[in-house]
């Protein structure tokens, strides 16, 4: 009898370890066949391109020979995304230490609910918001800027609807700062209680307690934190795609029409790709996995070192 | 325990939730009568066809009137542009593709790997209709163009209404001093080869560049699709777009009377773009019905920048299922019941000696 | 307010009041101040005769943080007139993030509420015109639920037992390789798993469109979020429970069903929420891969189907009125699908949260 159990248990055992390396090994069959599979197809696609994928200003994937390059696309992600970053980052920064440190208890507790629900309403759902009401929104504060820094060139406006690569990275950066402020709150709320009381004690202000301890402690989580953000930032298609009046053209202006990201030169292509089209967008796609895969990375990089800090500190 | 309850809670809810539900529209108030005598079904199945949103209104109308006719039949006709359409047809994904362009060459070789029996696509000319072109203007509800004016604003080469090329043809019009935004299709799309080819044919000095499905003009902006160039046209004062009337008309948007050097300025209306299409010369070979249309006209009455939207089939069919649905469906759209219906949402019938022709082909798709 | 007076007091002998507390701004003062340079903007704003009500605000704004500085310098000094500034511009940034946020809420409300009835929530769009009103979403939400259902069958296993192995088996390079592609595929843009499954399943392996083509995406984008959360909680089960339960004989398999997953389930379950939430809302792969469908299908292997995200970037793309009120009311009840979800995840999670600290 205990012999019995004992086999059964050893045979429950090998099956269950099994099934559980068995779907360890399928996940890792199923990620490592797409980097494959989408490799191949985009290798293909470049090899057959007359044109130069880095530098061409132009999209035609479909004729043949296929001419087609990524440097539009390539400048509308990072600006839109670097725009996003600019105005998100430090308002996230300042919403989480307004919900850690300055706010109400009470009222804190609320937004930081808010917040955190913010950070899950569908992409599609800002990029609706964005087309039928920011976009007629915007027009008033790009004459301003015209006004005052068209000379710039860089803010030069003519006029017509809103829907550039800056109102592209300001809905991109209403969409992360949820995301962004709900990371960074943790981390700022995770801010030793004895360090901030020993800086009280000594007669410190509330900023100066605020600057000389949580600040830097919180310092590589509102880096992870913006990270993730921009992660979010260059991947994100559809809030881009109804926003954008896309062209293959770089626009010296930021305000004026024109230009594109990877995502929605993506969404907007395929469904008028032959087989050619589609390998074409996903080398495009490949490109902008690789620089999501480059944000993700120094994230986790950065994370990784505040756990070893935090660590040796607690 | 807990997740056991969990788990009938939910396969409760979704029993629920899949007998709740229902197809029928019929109680709405205004909502339309898509009953027909006469209208010979297939056998029950789905199919999914793409393409041309030139065609989508008209193609709205047509599907639900089968639908409610034969029961069990799906069609889903999703209106993504005449290049996306063309594509899915040729990779086999749909049965039929909607296309207000017509095929290259290559595209017809290509056409034979998906088609059967040695079979290639061919074109079936279903609907014609005017292209209008809109704009949104405050105070001014009539205005005159002519292709070179036209070709210059979509080119960004006139970036003003006050600009005096426009303000000569509409001496009694207050132009506002506002900027004008040309906008564009941002897909590949027939409505832009027609318009272009209209442009290219009338203003050759202003509008250099070849027709083609993308646009290859300078500046201006762009949306997806027609209907997104509607929204573009009624959210921004001083806009000016193009597609197809009926568009224009169901979001009541003022259209541009055409100066085509004719005795009078030419309305984009169902009857004159009618004696457009009448004038159309049948260009394809062997069953092929493409149209070949003169964009250049100038005679009084003929508003010249029309569109014919095709269905683009399979000689001989391309796939076995859904063949005889696809051939139900277009003799219907093909009939009199179908081409009558396009009367009354801005699309012009197809003049009578050629729907005869296309009713033919339908009839010997096997 | 007494320090001054204190000050002109220290010549009498018998008033000698000394006090550590630094002189500080009376707590009325800060609002005080805010309604006078808002008087004061308005003011300016009318006799300058600026027409944005913009500019009016502006005008206040600086004038207030303007005479809060100086007033608090002068009082407090300049320690504390940096506090102040500090406060007022955590204050702004909060305000200015609310802004937007709060009006993408009251939009989709105000215009979402007076669609979504009855009638919208048990409707499809069978032979509804685009220009014509009316109409409802329930064929998005079938489609939406079944595809989500589908992609978390697909998903979970996998995802669940992978994070098993990971932390009670895995050991060594596989292990590590699994931990590094999950990391790599947490980075994959949703619109290129949809482009994958498209070209592989819909264009190479000639399916077609079907619910479970976007099931099958959107579970490509679950999975890592799926592994990685169940993965911290089961770190977070202290080793002292699985070691008693392996002294007492419990076979491991018996020990990691009854003892390590009771343990860690409601995290578990908010991770699983938090994803089916995040994929809920996924538009850019459906949009490849289900083709859309205005009537009800409720078979999700076969055939086109729809979904909420889809619904609403169809009925924006018809470009009408009546098209976009049914765009704003499917996107309230797509927020509110997401919100219920989110809010359940948090409710397992107080309910089941471990009782007991570290």
């Amino acid at each position: 009898m205990p012999s019995h159990t004992k086999s059964t248990a050893r045979l429950g055992d090998r099956v269950f370890s099994n099934l559980s390396k068995g779907s360890g090994i399928a996940l890792l069959a199923i990620m490592a066949a797409i980097a494959v599979f989408l490799a191949i197809r985009a290798v293909v696609a470049i090899r057959a391109n007359e044109g130069n994928f880095l530098t061409t200003f132009a999209w035609d994937a479909n004729a043949d020979p296929p001419y087609f390059g990524i440097a539009v696309l390539l400048f509308g992600t990072v600006v839109s995304s670097v725009i996003a970053m600019v105005l998100a980052v430090p308002v996230a920064v300042g919403i989480a230490l307004f919900i850690s440190h300055y706010a109400p208890r009470r009222l804190a507790a609320g937004i930081g609910y808010v917040v955190d629900l913010l950070a899950a309403v569908p992409s599609i759902i800002y990029g609706l918001w964005g087309a039928l009401y920011l976009v007629p929104q915007l027009t008033g504060l790009y004459e301003w800027l015209d006004q005052f820094f068209g000379w710039t060139g860089v803010f030069a406006y003519d006029g017509t609807p809103a829907r550039s690569l800056m109102t592209v990275g300001i809905l991109l950066a209403i969409m992360i700062l949820p995301i962004i402020t709900s990371v960074t709150r943790e981390v700022f709320l995770q801010t030793p209680k004895a360090n901030q009381e020993a800086a009280l004690a000594l007669g410190a202000t509330r900023w100066e307690v605020v600057r000389m301890t949580v600040l830097p402690f919180g310092r590589s989580g509102v880096i992870s934190a913006s990270m993730l953000g921009l992660g979010r930032a260059l991947g994100e298609t559809m809030a881009v795609a109804t926003v954008l009046s896309p062209s293959f053209l770089i626009n010296a202006s930021l305000l004026e029409s024109g230009g594109g990201t990877f995502a929605q030169n993506i969404a907007s292509q395929f469904k008028e790709a032959g087989s050619m089209g589609r390998d074409a967008l996903i080398a495009s796609g490949l490109v902008l996995f690789l620089l999501t895969l480059l944000v993700n990375g120094a994230a986790r990089l950065i994370i990784a070192r505040r756990k070893e800090y935090s660590g040796a500190n607690a | 325990m807990k997740l056991r309850l969990g788990a009938v809670l939910v396969s409760g809810a979704l029993v629920l939730l899949t007998a709740c539900g229902t197809d029928d529209n019929s109680g709405l108030p205004g909502a339309v009568d898509f009953s027909v005598e006469n209208l010979r079904c297939a056998p029950s199945g789905t199919l999914l066809a793409s393409g041309s949103s030139a065609q989508a209104n008209a193609m709205e109308v047509w599907v639900n009137t089968y639908q409610a006719n034969c029961e069990d039949s799906q069609i889903n006709y999703k209106a993504t542009g005449s290049g996306a359409g063309v594509q899915e047809f040729l990779q086999g994904t749909t049965a039929f593709a909607g296309s207000d362009s017509q095929l290259t060459e290559s595209e017809v070789e290509e056409s034979r790997r998906v088609c059967r029996d040695g079979g290639r696509a061919v074109h079936l000319p279903m609907v014609a209709g005017p292209i209008a072109v809109a704009y949104q203007l405050p105070g001014v509800d009539d205005l005159v163009l002519d292709a070179e004016t036209l070709a210059r604003i979509f080119d960004s080469d006139i970036r003003r209404w006050n600009d005096p090329a426009i303000a000569e043809l509409n001496p009694d019009a207050r132009l506002p001093d506002i900027p004008i935004t040309p906008f564009h299709r941002s897909d590949g799309s027939g409505t832009t080869d027609n318009f272009t080819s209209y442009l290219n044919a009338s203003a050759p000095e202003a509008w250099p560049y070849e027709p083609d499905k993308s646009w290859r003009g300078r500046g201006g902006q762009s949306a997806d699709g027609s209907s997104g160039l509607v929204g573009m046209v009624q959210q921004n004062p001083g806009a000016i777009s193009y597609f197809e009337l009926s568009y224009a008309h169901q979001n009541d948007l003022d259209t541009v009377r055409l100066d085509t050097g004719a005795d009078e300025p030419v309305e984009a209306t169902v009857e004159n773009s009618s004696n457009a299409v009448a004038q159309a010369d049948v260009t394809g070979e062997d069953g092929d019905l493409a149209l070949e249309l003169d964009y250049a006209t100038r005679e009084t009455g003929v508003y010249p920048i029309v569109l014919v939207t095709y269905e683009i089939v399979c000689d001989r069919g391309n796939n076995p299922a859904t063949l005889d649905l696809v051939k139900a469906f277009l003799t219907y759209t093909a009939g009199e019941d179908g081409q009558r219906a396009l009367g009354e949402i801005d699309y012009a019938p197809i003049s009578d000696d050629i729907i005869q022709q296309v009713r033919q082909r339908i009839d010997a798709m096997d | 307010m007494s320090r001054p007076e204190a000050h002109t007091a220290t010549g009498a002998p018998a008033v000698e009041r000394v006090t550590l507390r630094p002189p500080r701004l009376p707590s009325w003062s800060v609002a005080a101040l805010a309604v006078g340079s808002l008087a004061l903007g308005i003011a300016i704003g009318l006799i300058g005769g600026f027409e944005s009500r913009v500019q009016w605000g502006l005008i206040a704004a600086v004038v207030f943080v303007a005479t809060t500085f100086w007033l608090s310098a002068a009082i407090e000094g300049r320690r504390f007139a940096t506090d102040r500034m500090a406060a007022i511009l955590v204050w702004a940034c909060f305000i200015v993030a609310v802004l937007p946020l709060a009006s993408l809420l009251w939009e989709t409300v105000a215009r979402g509420l007076p669609g979504v009835d009855w009638y919208f929530l048990t409707h499809s769009m069978n032979g509804v015109l685009s220009w014509q009103d009316g109409g409802g979403i329930y064929h998005a939400i079938l489609g939406t639920v079944q595809q989500v259902l589908l992609a978390s069958l697909i998903a979970l296993p996998l995802g669940l037992l992978t994070a098993v192995y990971l932390v009670e088996y895995g050991r060594g390079r596989l292990a590590k390789a699994i931990t590094f592609f999950v990391d790599v595929m947490t980075g994959i843009p949703s619109i290129v798993a949809g482009l994958f499954i498209l070209s592989l399943w819909i264009m190479m392996l000639d399916f077609g469109y079907s619910g479970f083509a976007g099931a099958m995406a959107l579970a490509i984008l679950m999975m890592p979020i799926v592994v990685r959360s169940t993965e911290e909680m089961l770190k977070l089960v202290p080793n002292e429970l699985r070691e008693a339960s392996l002294a007492m004989g419990v076979p491991k398999w018996r020990t990691i069903l009854k003892v390590v997953l009771p343990t860690a389930i409601g995290g578990i379950t908010t991770g699983v929420m938090l994803a089916l939430a995040r994929i809920a809302g996924e538009t850019a792969p459906i949009i490849l891969l289900v083709f859309g469908n205005n009537m009800i299908n409720g078979n999700a292997f076969e055939g086109a189907q729809s979904s909420l995200p889809l619904y609403i970037y169809e009925q924006w793309g018809y470009g009408t009125e009546a098209a976009y009120d049914r765009a704003w009311a499917a996107a309230l009840v797509l927020i509110a699908f997401v919100m219920i979800l989110n809010l359940a995840a948090r409710g397992i999670a107080r309910w089941k949260a471990p009782k007991t600290g570290r």
